[in-house]
């Protein structure tokens, strides 16, 4: 994809992935390309916001937009791939 | 926990069984899918973060002891409720205690002094079955283990013990979800199928099953290709020995057998008593509330508490009173008997009692001895106990050795109960648990009390150690001209001097007797001039012992010297095996073969070199002629080092041009191997690259000018140096091939040597084909030594690979001054015979133990190929230096 737009740029909140997560699913119609999702302050995730990911990453697909992770530490990174989710998302530092 | 599930449901779990439903298949996923979520959050925290959800807990637990012990004997109708509440107190509270100080997350024990360090990683998703005997208990103990090791747990209680245990999961859970533990952690299973646990065995993203259940359970876990923890039946039995306090070990028994009416698997269930105390133990048991059967009674005891049939005890039985079981049987007992006594008289199927009964009735065996009372423990721990636990009562602590040896046992209690002994962490140091493992005689994979290191995959994270390096040579080194008249600092009262004829001849011997102190007595054994052979050794052994020596000179080359050392050795050790102590390989100090270090005899040993070449005076290496096998035999050790080295020029002055060469060769191939070895350090660098740049200048004028004494002087002092380096840094594959080739075809070994070696430094120089494993030096660097002793010698070069090239040319030089052939081919060998040898040649060459060191690990076909390039001849490389002189023999 030489020209990809990302239209949509959304920081996410540690305390608040879930919501954050919805206004992005939001902002999905409409775009081409990539929707990128800034996880640099994302220190821990859990289970609730990890299903809220899984679900995103769905809606995201089903819509033919790649989803890009951006500033994902290694720990957090570590719990995507043990759920096998990792393979879903391109990853940026 | 495990036996009476054979009895509670004979468990056969069938993988071939019938299919589950899609709406099961889709329930067990999502139980497994929250799990495995819950446990890939869970490596995100921290050991604070666990410490603190497993306090809150085990207080949790503690609150709820009462009321989960009386929901499981309720609804197992198992056991005691008051004992019920103590056991879910250890699984609490004692659990908590053995645990709470311990890491289970990030780095947990570090070993400094091995650079290691081990560092704890969680399994992920366990499967785990609780058993219906100690149903409760057993979710507390596996929940806070899970937590304190960052793992999520899928719960398969029995099906008989459902009720009590999911309200133990989920007092469990609430408690760590209010704390911050990952949502899904722990599930149980709602009413389940054997299908739904064979689905969850198998299933990828089950890390592991922790079975503690029927052997039916435990040996599908086992079978399902997953990671398992099992635990095995029990058939625990308990040695009363004389020397026993018998009041501690009657309610000690008491105590366990009773315990939650028997079903903790480790509780005695046959007592061992000696003859001595027999009647006196009984008359304690009765005294203490035990009924003691007579004959007509255990008979009718035996048949109603074990299957005749199938052997094993009756379900109904389980886990009830022992007043109960009287009644059951048709017996007389007094209200508030505790324990049911039974005698017997052997063990088997024919006594029937013999077997595990998870109830209040104990077998008792009166023993004539020692000996009978532990072949009949031997006996019951064979009848169904393999692996589990036996108990002894006894102050002997020879006859407790010899139990804890006899015992297949994982846990071998010493004055303690069985039960709440095997428990853990109450009468013992153990770790608590509630999942015994069996070892394999139980069909498990291990021993131990389960516990958290069980639940944790533990990683080593092994840094590179600094090997321990050494340079050794003699405690005494002597040099220059009449150094030989140190050797009158050595009292002696019988010295043999070993020698070769030429010596004696040349009057050398009456030099060093001349030094030696007054009122030495001195014997002289002369020596064939040639590579020392074992019968020769031998003989020189037979002088050292008829004159009963105390010192020992050797005045010659490296064959005079080395025989000496080898008979030193024998000397010193009669049954040293030469053969073995040749033994290969691979590391000096890790060798299988350890010299002797026990002596019959002590003899101080002084070398003197006559020749300028092999160093023998101060190295620990000897070279057997093993004349039967064409071949010789090295012998490596420190041992075999001379006590007193003396480097005397005098001695070599007469020595004969071809030996000069052919020595000083061998002194130069020592520095050039020591320099690029493997095993090199500063300690042997400057010692290889002086003894080079002494050799490439004084060589050929020794050579050229016999008679120059500086240059004797230089090459007799280079000769040594080389040695100390060789010495430590050991040689390489130059010697391994001249070794092999100067054997088969009775080559000196300088002369060998000097065949090989520009071929040999060019092949170290290039790329390995393979590395040898050295954590002596980091990476390989054998072409940048070369380049730095190019550099040393002044022999020009821009690049490595130039300055090696040089060092190659240069050496051929050397070669060509020295007036050596410069191919096999030269010998008169021909090309069919060295052919038809090679085989042999490679193979030789290959067990050789020099080439250990070498910079690169030679393969077979390299070997053949440098032997190759020997015959043929000429270096492969002549660039750089063209000069007739290299700069150093200018003086440079």
């Amino acid at each position: 994809m030489d020209m990809a737009m990302i239209a949509v740029w959304v920081r996410i909140d540690e305390e608040r992935i879930v919501q954050a997560l919805q206004e992005a699913e939001e902002k999905l119609d409409g775009v081409e390309g990539e929707v990128a999702l800034d996880f640099s302050s994302v220190r821990r995730i859990d289970a609730v916001a990890l299903s809220a990911l899984e679900v995103f990453v769905d809606i995201a697909d089903d819509k033919g937009v790649k989803v890009l992770l951006r500033g994902v530490n290694v720990g957090v990174y570590k719990v995507l791939k043990l759920v096998k989710l990792a393979s879903r998302f391109c990853f940026v530092n | 926990m495990a036996t009476s599930e054979v009895v509670q449901e004979r468990i056969q779990i069938s993988l071939a069984g019938e299919s589950l439903s899609e709406e099961r298949i889709a329930y067990l996923e999502r139980l497994v899918s929250q799990a495995r979520s819950a446990a890939a959050v869970f490596t995100q925290f921290t050991q604070e973060d666990v410490d603190r959800i497993v306090k809150a807990m085990a207080l949790a637990g503690l609150d709820q002891a009462q009321h989960l012990a009386r929901l499981a004997v309720e609804e197992t109708k198992l056991g005691v409720m008051e004992d019920k509440v103590i056991k879910n107190m250890v699984a609490t509270e004692f659990v908590y205690n053995y645990i709470k100080d311990k890491r289970t997350v990030g780095i947990i024990r570090e070993f400094p002094e091995r650079n290691l360090v081990e560092v704890a990683d969680p399994i992920g998703v366990i499967f785990s079955i609780t058993p219906i005997t100690n149903p409760t208990s057993t979710v507390l103990f596996k929940c806070i283990m899970a937590i304190k090791t960052r793992n999520a747990v899928i719960f398969s209680p029995h099906p008989n013990a459902w009720r009590c245990c999911s309200e133990a999961v989920k007092i469990m859970y609430e408690t760590a979800l209010k704390h911050g533990a990952p949502k899904g952690v722990f599930a149980c299973l709602e009413s389940h199928t054997l299908q739904d646990n064979a689905y969850l065995m198998r299933h990828k993203d089950v890390g592991l099953i922790d079975a503690t259940g029927g052997p039916g359970a435990v040996k599908a876990a086992y079978s399902s290709g997953k990671p398992a923890l099992g635990v095995g039946p029990g058939n625990t039995p308990v040695y009363l020995e004389k020397t026993a306090d018998v009041n501690t070990a009657v309610t000690d028994i008491i105590l366990s057998k009773t315990f939650d009416n028997g079903t903790i698997c480790a509780s005695e269930q046959t007592a061992v008593i000696d003859d001595e105390i027999y009647d006196f133990v009984l008359k304690k048991f009765a005294e203490l509330g035990a009924h003691i059967c007579n004959e007509k009674e255990t008979r009718l005891l035996a048949r109603t508490v074990i299957d005749p049939e199938t052997g094993f005890m009756q379900p109904m039985a389980v886990g009830q009173k022992a007043a109960d079981i009287a009644r059951l049987a048709g017996l007389s007992v007094k209200a508030g008997t505790k324990l049911l006594i039974a005698p017997i008289h052997g063990v088997g199927r024919e006594h029937p009692l013999s077997v595990e009964k998870l109830f209040p009735v104990l077998a008792v065996y009166r023993a004539k001895s020692v000996d009978e009372a532990l072949k009949v423990c031997v006996d019951v721990n064979h009848a169904g106990g393999l692996g589990h636990t036996a108990v002894i009562f006894s102050r002997d602590d020879e006859v407790i050795r010899k139990f804890g040896e006899l015992m297949n046992a994982g846990r071998i209690l010493v004055n303690s109960p069985g039960s709440v002994g095997a428990v853990g962490g109450v009468y013992n140091d153990l770790a608590p648990t509630f999942s015994f493992g069996c070892g394999t005689g139980g069909g498990n994979s291990t021993t131990d009390n389960v516990n958290i290191y069980h639940y944790l995959n533990i990683k080593r994270v092994a840094r590179r150690t600094q090997a321990h390096m050494w340079f050794r040579v003699p405690n005494q080194i002597y040099f220059n001209l009449n150094a030989v008249e140190n050797v009158r600092q050595f009292p002696s009262l019988s010295t043999i001097i070993i020698t070769n004829p030429a010596l004696e001849k040349f009057g050398h011997v009456d030099i060093v007797r001349r030094y030696l102190p007054e009122g030495t007595h001195v014997h002289v054994s002369v020596i064939p001039d040639a590579e020392p052979e074992i019968k020769v050794v031998m003989q020189g052994v037979e002088a050292l012992n008829f004159y009963k020596a105390d010192q020992i000179i050797a005045l010659g080359g490296g064959s005079v010297i080395d025989a000496a050392k080898i008979m030193k050795l024998k000397y010193e050790s009669p049954d040293a095996d030469l053969e073995e102590l040749a033994a290969p390989f691979l590391d000096l100090r890790k060798r299988v073969v350890q010299y002797p270090t026990e002596k019959t005899n002590r003899a101080r040993l002084i070398a003197i070199s006559t020749t300028s070449g092999t160093g023998s005076e101060v190295t620990p290496f000897a070279v057997l002629t093993d004349k039967g096998r064409a071949r010789k035999v090295t012998l490596a050790d420190y041992s075999l080092t001379p006590d007193v080295a003396i480097v005397d020029p005098q001695f070599v002055m007469s020595m004969p041009k071809g030996l000069t060469a052919d020595t000083g060769i061998d002194c130069l191939t020592h520095a050039l191997e020591a320099a690029v070895s493997s095993y090199a350090s500063a300690y042997t660098d400057c010692n290889a690259m002086q003894a080079i740049r002494m050799a490439f200048k004084y060589l050929p004028i020794a050579y050229e000018n016999p008679r120059d004494e500086e240059a004797r002087l230089m090459m007799h002092n280079a000769a040594c140096i080389a040695a100390m380096a060789f010495a430590n840094a050991s040689v390489g594959v130059n010697h391994a091939l001249a070794h092999a080739f100067g054997a088969r075809f009775g080559v000196a070994h300088g002369r060998a040597n000097a065949l090989i070696l520009p071929h040999v430094i060019a092949y170290n120089a290039s790329v390995p084909t393979k590395f040898l494993p050295s954590p002596y030096q980091k990476g390989y660097i054998a072409h940048k030594k070369y380049a730095t002793i190019a550099d040393l010698l002044g022999l020009g070069g821009h690049t490595i690979d130039e300055k090696v090239k040089n060092l190659v040319a240069a050496t051929e030089q050397l070669l060509d001054q020295l007036a050596f052939p410069r191919s096999i081919a030269e010998l008169g060998i021909s090309k069919e015979e060295f052919e038809r040898a090679m085989p042999e040649l490679t193979k030789l060459a290959f067990d050789d133990p020099s080439w250990r060191s070498n910079p690169r690990m030679p393969l077979m076909s390299e070997l053949a190929d440098l032997f190759w390039k020997a015959y043929h001849g000429r270096g492969p490389a002549r660039a750089g230096v063209t000069e007739q002189q290299t700069p150093l023999q200018k003086g440079a």
